[in-house]
């Protein structure tokens, strides 16, 4: 196929060339090549990202097939990628926002010794191409060779300073949590190739010369319900490994441990929607499935209202934001749920955006703050660093769901579908967006506002960061303003739903399927301004109660007590699984391995052998040398012999 | 004479030549022992074979046993004299004609 | 021998070679004319096996194989033949003794020159199991590449290698006399040969086409099924035959345990799929469920323990008792996604086991410990050693676009399409292998250095070179797996039929 789409193999390919650089070449580049590399490599990709978005916008998508993978009689599995509207929009998010990531990232590593540095953006170019590669996968194996490798760069860059064994703990709980989520992907994918014998989407036709018209065009024929759901919900299984989401959400907070720069990029803007993405690709497997959609909205739900609660009352800025991406990743799960795959999109670029200003933003106190991120010796920066202060004070508005930034729109779409499909939903969603907003100006207040209670040391160093800091900053605060507008709901505007009509194609099956299913009820339009007032003015109340209470926050030491505390030992989730998976796991191990591997197998094997080396030690003995017993055995013997002979 | 009475005879001789060889320790007595047990065969072996001469259709039939005899006598002999030289290296070695002292071999 | 088709002594050449490089190795007096001298004739080997690779490729020559009478009036003969996955397992054989060679080229052997004798012997050995077709022959082989191992285990092991190496001796040597009567069981039960004219040769035969076509009524198929299946599994081994397994790899040095590991456990797996499944398919498909059972088993129990086991060697060999498990239960679902899988697994297994190896063993050569409680911070000092050992790692943890990826997923697909849930059971094992083969890296390499592992070196060009060539080879056929599938597309094809 001659396409001008027959180049997109260089998206991710030139990370892979950066990270092979800066990865081999760690000893001799000094910071500013690799740092440069790094980041041009990324840029390059951007530009031809931008490239296949206006092709993909123009209509021509495909899929480019490069070489066969698998290929046998009984599993065909091509290296394909696949470019449509989905995948284009996503190729933007990872490298434009991959791309201000490594400009912020070249400022913030500075510190470490050169070859660390280079390692850094190996790292971060790995990561970027296994993204890529997950995105751009034109089937499930190859989302799976990209899925398993973000979840490595993270494992990596969890563990970036792996002298500290605590940070080597959060990236193996990083790794194995999403391994568990693998277990359900992969099932999932083993149960396609049962049924359907291919791992191919099938979407929008397939490669040139293939006859394999792949899972999501033949699926209904072959697949029962019981089949879809139980694929469906072993998909979601996967998601929810990757994309944190109850019961696998423990590790994200955790893997704060890493790099701030990795915190922004992998652990809220990109990495952990690959559950989304996977599940808006497979979208008409996932509406086929009402049962696995409501187990999605309510498990999306749970996670978001049980994050927000845990963020009130964390104190490390970054755990802040963790759970609060948590959170934003259950709300997208719940549009997922409800069948908004569009809001779910919307949501994730939106998320993108303003999760990354604030993880950058909490980067820059951070390092001004020579490396303290506990929120409570914080307070005041306000005065020292105000671009932070300003860009921070935006996002935090944005996430709060203000108009007319960004996550208001993608916000709303996501309750206005939450309320059409179940008004508890939407209930439980906006008493999460209230929290948010609160513990997100309780955040706000804390850092910004107030008096500096850090040590004189620390007030002494108080500075603005550097422009390879600011810059992104300023870029992702106006993206995070002005980036949902490209989804105004049609009652502000007529057609303003851009986003909508762009990934039409991709959703068309399941918007059919769900037309024909459901007769169509739009909600009015007073309903849905008045689902908007009571967000907008539920979250500005708690913004106003939030900025009187932490503007002026003093240092306590009183410890927390009864909801408080468990909010703030995150409702024990650790503990408990602990208590139930990782002890029971190390016991029955022990067992395995002291009694029945030692004492049991190996201790038969050897028993054999005691017990041979035993009984000949018994029958020694009656080698007494005494002739006159030995003449006695043998008369003996002669006369059983001959009694036998005689009667028997 | 009814052939019942030699098998007795020799029952007895050979029961009395097993429990000597097993119960008493004395060299000597134990060869004597095995002498008697030899002696009940030769017993037995003559007595059939004077019994089944008669009906015997062979010619040479009614002597073959007796010359086996014979031969179990020269063998008996033999045995004497290597077994009595066994006994007397014994005994210049132990100073005792006791079998059990003959147990070094073990070890 | 027909001049033309000069390229059917391969299989000659890839035994004889071995065998009689290992018998002049015994002549030579110093040490390093015995270390190039074997190093030279396995490199010879490995070219040898790539030159069949290549030829094999012509179709006109795919039927390598050759005949020769040995002993005719029983109906034994010197029959080898090269199908695909013979090419593939003597292609591993013969990349892995070199690599074997070059990585412990430093190490220091009393009786070096009987040490690399009896090693390429075993070399030699495997040859022959893998392209006997000919069960006298593959019977002969099979113990030709066990002695020597006893040999090398029992002078050169460690601290308690009596007792690993008698464990290991009377483990296999049951299991081959089992197999021997089993032999000698189904060849009395296999056809006369005749020569062309129709004279009778011999009242039955050795050879593997007679054996295949052997008639057996059911109740004795089911009997031969276990006493060939004991011998294998011993081999792989299988749950619960593995106890032989840790000790001996932990008592062996370590060149011996990377060939038992790497190479001879898949003596156990080639013998099922070569002898086993073809000879008693009834039996197969009756006793699958307890197979499997028992494979999966092992597979769930080896990685439990491999959580709790603080010795390297410990834990890569109940890691490799798990991978094997899985191999043994895929063969037995006979599914050809699985199949498949399983062909290409097999090579990368051994590449995988013994790069594994190969760092342990620099580990312990330079601190003198392999425990992992007494290890911390090993990547400080030596960075490349930490690289390679991670990307091996997460080789042997099935990461994609390593070997192991495919191959893995074609076994699990398959064992699903059998069964789901023992393809459940045995997919927890990746999360299990994921959280011990962590907690290695992370124990050993990652953290502070302590004072033990602050005197460790950056590894020297030699063990570069052999852990190098490891690194590219997962990944060469982690992102490529294709010429090992259509390597092996026969023999699986030809299987597979059987069992439709």
């Amino acid at each position: 196929m001659s396409n001008t789409l027959q180049i997109v193999w260089l998206i991710p390919f030139l990370p892979l060339i950066g990270f092979l650089i800066n990865g081999l070449g760690r000893k001799q580049l000094s910071k500013t090549l690799s740092g440069f590399i790094g980041s041009s490599v990324i840029l390059a990709s951007f530009l031809i990202c931008v490239f296949v978005f206006f092709q993909v916008k123009n209509g021509n998508t495909a899929i480019v097939h490069y070489f066969d993978f698998i290929n046998t009689a009984s599993l065909k599995v091509g290296f394909d990628f696949q470019i449509d509207q989905l995948s284009s929009l996503f190729l933007l998010i990872i490298t434009g926002v991959g791309f201000l990531i490594h400009i912020y990232s070249t400022s913030y590593m500075h510190d470490e010794e050169s070859k660390d540095f280079a390692k850094f953006f190996a790292y971060l170019n790995l990561f970027v191409f296994s993204m890529l590669l997950l995105v751009m996968g034109g089937n499930y194996i190859i989302m799976f060779i990209g899925w398993e490798g973000v979840g490595l760069c993270s494992y990596l860059l969890i563990g970036f300073w792996f002298k500290d064994n605590s940070n080597n703990d959060a990236a193996k709980k990083a790794f194995v949590m999403n391994r568990i989520g693998d277990f359900g992907f992969l099932l999932a994918v083993f149960w396609l190739i049962a049924k359907l014998g291919t791992v191919n989407y099938g979407l929008h036709g397939v490669a040139s010369g293939s006859e394999d018209i792949g899972v999501l065009t033949i699926l209904y024929s072959k697949l029962s319900t019981f089949d879809i759901t139980g694929i469906t919900l072993l998909l979601f299984v996967g998601a929810t490994g990757k994309s944190a989401q109850i019961p696998l959400y423990t590790w994200l907070p955790d893997a704060m441990a890493g790099p701030t720069p990795v915190s922004a990029l992998i652990h809220a803007a990109t990495m952990v929607t690959a559950g989304i993405y996977m599940i808006a690709r497979s979208n008409i497997l996932f509406t086929m499935a009402p049962f696995t959609q409501c187990v999605i909205a309510v498990i999306g739900l749970a996670t978001a209202l049980v994050a927000a609660t845990i963020a009130l009352q964390q104190n490390d800025i970054k755990k802040v934001l963790a759970y609060s991406t948590v959170s934003q990743l259950g709300y997208m799960f719940l549009a997922l749920g409800v069948g908004a795959y569009t809001g779910a999109v919307f949501h994730v670029m939106t998320h993108a955006f303003f999760k990354a200003l604030l993880f950058l933003g909490a980067g820059s106190v951070i390092h001004a703050m020579g490396g303290e991120q506990d929120m409570r010796n914080m307070g005041g920066l306000k005065k020292h660093m105000s671009i932070t202060h300003i860009t921070f004070l935006l996002g935090c508005l944005t996430i709060a769901g203000m108009p007319p930034f960004a996550a208001f729109f993608s916000k709303d779409q996501i309750l206005a579908a939450a309320y059409e499909s179940n008004p508890v939903y939407w209930v439980v969603g906006v008493l999460t967006a209230f929290i948010t907003a609160f513990y997100m100006f309780r955040l706000y207040g804390m850092t910004f506002l107030g008096k500096f209670r850090g040590t004189h040391d620390q007030e002494h160093h108080l500075h603005e960061s550097p422009s390879a800091i600011t810059l992104p900053l300023i870029i992702l605060a106006i993206l995070s303003v002005i980036g949902g507008w490209i989804g105004i709901p049609e009652v502000f505007m007529h057609g303003g739903d851009r986003l909508e009509a762009f990934l039409e194609p991709v959703f068309a099956k399941s918007n059919a399927l769900v037309a024909s299913l459901h007769p169509t009820h739009e909600l009015s339009h007073s309903t849905e301004y008045a689902l908007m007032a009571v967000s907008v003015v539920g979250a500005l109340i708690a913004i106003v109660y939030a900025w009187n209470k932490f503007s002026k926050y003093q240092k306590s030491t009183a410890e927390e007590t009864g909801l408080g505390k468990i909010l703030a030992n995150k409702w024990y989730v650790d503990e408990f699984y602990n208590a139930i998976i990782v002890k029971p796991m190390q016991s029955i191990a022990g067992f395995l391995n002291n009694v029945v591997e030692k004492k049991g197998i190996d201790g038969f094997v050897n028993g054999v052998g005691k017990a041979v080396n035993y009984s000949s030690r018994q029958f020694r003995l009656l080698q007494t040398g005494q002739v006159s017993a030995y003449m006695l055995l043998m008369v003996v013997a002669t006369l059983i012999l001959f009694i036998i002979q005689l009667f028997l | 004479m009814p052939i019942n009475y030699y098998i007795f005879l020799a029952l007895a001789l050979f029961s009395i030549g097993v429990v000597g060889v097993l119960t008493r320790r004395n060299a000597i007595i134990i060869f004597m022992c095995i002498e008697l047990m030899l002696n009940a065969a030769n017993l037995l072996l003559v007595a059939f074979s004077k019994t089944h001469e008669a009906t015997a259709s062979l010619a040479t039939s009614g002597s073959d046993a007796q010359i086996f005899v014979f031969f179990i006598m020269v063998v008996a002999a033999a045995e004497v004299t290597v077994g009595l030289a066994i006994i007397v290296m014994m005994y210049r070695n132990t100073h005792s004609i006791d079998v059990n002292f003959l147990n070094r071999l073990k070890n | 021998m027909d001049p033309q088709n000069i390229s059917i002594t391969f299989p000659h050449l890839l035994i004889f070679v071995p065998l009689l490089a290992g018998l002049v190795t015994f002549l030579f007096k110093k040490e390093a004319t015995v270390k190039y001298w074997s190093l030279f004739s396995c490199v010879i080997t490995l070219l040898i096996s790539l030159l069949s690779l290549y030829y094999s490729n012509n179709k006109a020559l795919s039927g390598l194989d050759f005949n020769y009478v040995w002993l005719p009036h029983i109906g034994a003969s010197f029959s080898v033949s090269l199908d695909g996955m013979a090419r593939l397992l003597t292609f591993l054989t013969a990349v892995s003794f070199p690599l074997i060679i070059t990585a412990t080229f430093k190490n220091q052997y009393k009786n070096s020159n009987i040490f690399y004798g009896l090693l390429l012997l075993t070399q030699a050995g495997l040859m022959g199991v893998f392209l006997a077709s000919d069960a006298l022959l593959f019977y002969f082989f099979w113990e030709l590449a066990i002695i020597p191992v006893y040999f090398l285990c029992s002078r050169w092991g460690g601290e308690k290698r009596m007792a690993a190496t008698f464990k290991f001796f009377i483990y296999t040597f049951t299991g081959s006399l089992l197999m021997l009567i089993g032999i000698i069981y189904v060849y009395l039960h296999t056809a006369a040969v005749h020569d062309r004219a129709g004279a009778l040769i011999s009242e039955h035969s050795f050879a593997i086409s007679y054996f295949y076509a052997a008639e057996l009524s059911a109740p004795q198929q089911n009997f031969l099924f276990w006493l060939f299946f004991i011998a294998f599994a011993i081999k792989m081994p299988v749950f619960p035959f593995h106890t032989w397994q840790p000790d001996t790899y932990e008592q062996s040095p370590t060149a011996v345990t990377m060939v038992l590991s790497g190479v001879m456990v898949k003596m156990g797996l080639f013998g099922v799929i070569r002898w086993l499944l073809p000879m008693f398919p009834q039996a197969v498909l009756k006793f699958d469920m307890i197979v499997i059972m028992l494979s999966v088993i092992g597979i769930l129990y080896a990685s439990l323990i491999a959580v709790r086991q603080d010795d390297l060697k410990r834990l890569v060999a109940y890691s490799s008792i798990a991978h094997i498990g899985l191999m043994c239960a895929t063969i037995f679902t006979t599914k050809q996604i699985g199949m498949e899988g399983v062909m290409i697994q097999m090579f990368n297994h051994g590449i995988n086991i013994i790069g594994l190896w190969i760092v342990i063993e620099l580990i312990e050569k330079q601190l003198g410990v392999r425990k992992i409680s007494e290890l911390s911070g090993v990547a400080h000092d030596a960075p490349i050693l930490t690289i390679m050992l991670v990307v091996i790692a997460f080789a042997n943890i099935a990461l994609p676009l390593t070997n192991s990826f495919v191959g893995e997923f074609m076994m699990f697909s398959g064992l699903f399409q059998f069964n789901v849930w023992f393809a459940v059971a045995a997919l927890i094992s990746i999360i299990l292998a994921a959280v011990y083969t962590l907690n290695m890296v992370q124990k050993v390499f990652y953290g502070q250095a302590n004072p033990l592992a602050a005197t460790i070196k950056e590894i020297s060009v030699n063990e570069q070179i052999a852990l190098g060539i490891i690194v590219v080879a997962i990944f060469v056929t982690g992102i490529y797996p294709q010429p090992l599938f259509d390597l092996t597309n026969d023999t699986v094809m030809q299987l597979i039929t059987k069992f439709k």
